[in-house]
């Protein structure tokens, strides 16, 4: 058994990161995906940034980390508002039919 | 104690919103009182900004800067943050969205940029940048009625949740590989054998790229520039820029600069793909905020092209560039405000045909800005394309400066479509010609300074010369 080490977990937030790009570009469904998918990259982020702290033996990282927490769930707030009032004037958020600004 | 005084101008604004927050809660109605407040504060932010010593401070362990780019940079936003609230008071009005939100929302997001612009620290930058963001999110999808101004929002946040995202992904790489989250010790533990901290620049470019909207990290601009409310497209063609680009000359010239023969062909193919992608994909358009959109995603490119060339000179020619673009852009949305009749709002390029015989004092402040917009001499768009071209020539950057030249070319096509459109086109009913006060200042005082730029040049060149980065 190999010791898991900063690697791993600078691996693992790659392989996350990855997921939350894949999720805003391959999904055509529901736009609420996409806000997952902004979600899991602000985690792999902070998966990252702690990982490091404790490699670096340095706070700045973990504090770093409760503000982008707090940041992400303001975004959060904010992109469900955005999403109920397209809602009630479109009557949908399929992501294909979000469309009528083009050219 | 003494720290405090170099923040008053952020202290001062984040006070202001907060009790106009208040008060708008107490007092019903009260649209008019709080945007007279507004203003009146950015004009006394602006005041304690001026009052600023001129010369290079650090505080708060060194996360903060206070030095004659940021002081500069600062007053711009502030100035044209008030200049946009100014000239859009009729549209806001008749477009029902003079909601107490919306000045404050303004407000915060400006204290958003103020923050970018002076911080020194992945985490300062990163928190004032979404606070701008945030904002932003909001104001796009202000018109809450309006499918296309939701729709405008939504694309805006998703696609800027996401490249805030690859910025931070950027900013915890560059952290973890060089140990600090501070600027000037980020620059000192760089060096080109960290792969890791390489990668990280490139997230942060990214990110940056998207906020400036240059290509290929455009798609946002045009779809947010045509469906939000016009006030706040005016908003957003003017003021996030000053901010993006103060902080995109922050991060290649003090962090990244050991950096610089590896990120320098990133800034150029921005630069070149911009320019490009802004003269040529403008030619098609009909609708004139999405004109406006294309337009300054090749003013951007210009930009880029002055940061490119990683010497003082091409810095300050940035600058310059950079104001002169806001003053022109300024004129051209106040004309853009004028288009009105019967409180309906017009936005296409035929709407404009034969403007000159209903209205010729407003065509020819249009001719002007065009003009200038399209670079021709010896209005101020000139000289601001002028500089740029001279600092990439200096640098032996010839190449890009081609491009420059050749695109500058292809771009003039659009504009002087419009001026044909204005002046040699079929009359059609005039537009009402009741605006108001700001309006006329701002367009007024815009299509002046652009015209009268060239004779006294060197008030703002003896000011931006100050600026010196490194």
């Amino acid at each position: 058994m190999t010791e898991i080490g900063l690697g791993h977990y600078l691996t693992l937030a790659a392989i996350i990161f990855t997921i939350g790009i894949i999720g805003i570009f391959l999904n055509r469904k529901n736009v609420i995906i996409i806000l997952m998918s902004i979600e899991l990259i602000l985690l792999s982020v902070n998966i990252n940034l702690v990982s490091f702290s404790i490699y670096l033996q340095d706070l700045v990282g973990q504090v770093f980390t409760m503000f982008i927490l707090t940041v992400a769930a303001a975004e959060a707030a904010v992109g469900l508002a955005i999403i109920v009032i397209y809602y009630k004037n479109k009557g949908s958020i399929n992501v294909e039919q979000i469309s009528s600004l083009k050219g | 104690m003494q720290t405090l005084y170099f923040i008053l101008p952020e202290l001062f604004l984040s006070i202001t919103i907060m009790s106009l927050l208040l008060l708008g809660v107490f007092i019903k109605k009260s649209f008019k009182l709080i945007s007279l407040l507004t203003n009146l504060s950015l004009i006394f932010a602006i005041a304690l900004t001026l009052n600023q010593p001129n010369e290079i401070i650090k505080i708060f362990n060194d996360s903060y800067i206070i030095d004659p780019l940021s002081i500069f940079m600062k007053v711009l936003t502030m100035l044209f943050c008030f200049f946009v609230l100014f000239s859009s008071k009729d549209y806001i009005k008749s477009n029902n969205i003079d909601k107490i939100e919306y000045p404050i929302i303004i407000l915060a997001s400006t204290l958003g940029m103020i923050l970018m612009i002076s911080s020194y620290d992945l985490i300062i930058f990163y928190l004032g940048l979404e606070l701008q963001s945030l904002c932003l999110y909001i104001l796009a999808s202000f018109k809450r009625n309006d499918e296309r101004s939701t729709e405008a929002g939504l694309k805006y946040f998703v696609l800027s949740a996401l490249s805030s995202g690859l910025l931070l992904y950027g900013c915890s790489l560059v952290y973890g590989f060089t140990g600090s989250t501070n600027f000037e010790i980020i620059s000192t533990n760089l060096n080109e054998s960290n792969t890791g901290a390489v990668f990280g620049i490139v997230f942060i470019i990214v990110g940056l790229a998207f906020k400036v909207s240059a290509v290929p990290f455009h798609m946002w601009t045009p779809d947010v520039y045509e469906g939000s409310p016009t006030s706040v497209t005016s908003f957003f063609a003017l003021v996030p820029k000053i901010a993006a680009i103060s902080v995109f000359i922050r991060f290649m010239y003090v962090p990244f600069l050991n950096m610089f023969s590896q990120w320098q062909t990133i800034i150029v193919f921005l630069s070149i793909a911009s320019m490009i992608l802004g003269a040529v994909a403008a030619i098609g358009q009909t609708n004139i905020k999405r004109l406006m959109a294309y337009s300054s995603i090749g003013h951007m490119g210009y930009a880029l092209a002055g940061l490119a060339t990683g010497t003082n000179l091409g810095i300050q020619s940035t600058i310059i560039y950079l104001t002169i673009y806001l003053v022109m852009n300024l004129g051209a949305f106040g004309c853009i405000f004028m288009m009105k009749r019967e409180n309906i709002y017009y936005e296409n390029i035929n709407d404009l045909s034969g403007l000159s015989k209903n209205h010729p004092m407003m065509a020819l402040s249009f001719l002007i800005i065009l003009f200038s917009l399209a670079g021709i001499p010896p209005l101020a768009g000139f000289f601001a394309k002028f500089y740029v071209f001279v600092s990439v020539v200096e640098a032996k950057m010839y190449f890009l400066a081609v491009i420059g030249l050749v695109t500058t070319v292809i771009s003039a096509f659009y504009y002087l479509r419009i001026i044909k459109i204005i002046y040699f086109d079929k009359p059609k009913k005039p537009f009402e010609t009741n605006y108001d006060l700001g309006l006329k200042i701002s367009l007024i005082m815009s299509s002046i300074l652009i015209l009268i730029y060239f004779i006294y040049p060197s008030i703002l060149i003896d000011t931006i010369s100050s600026i010196l980065i490194y």
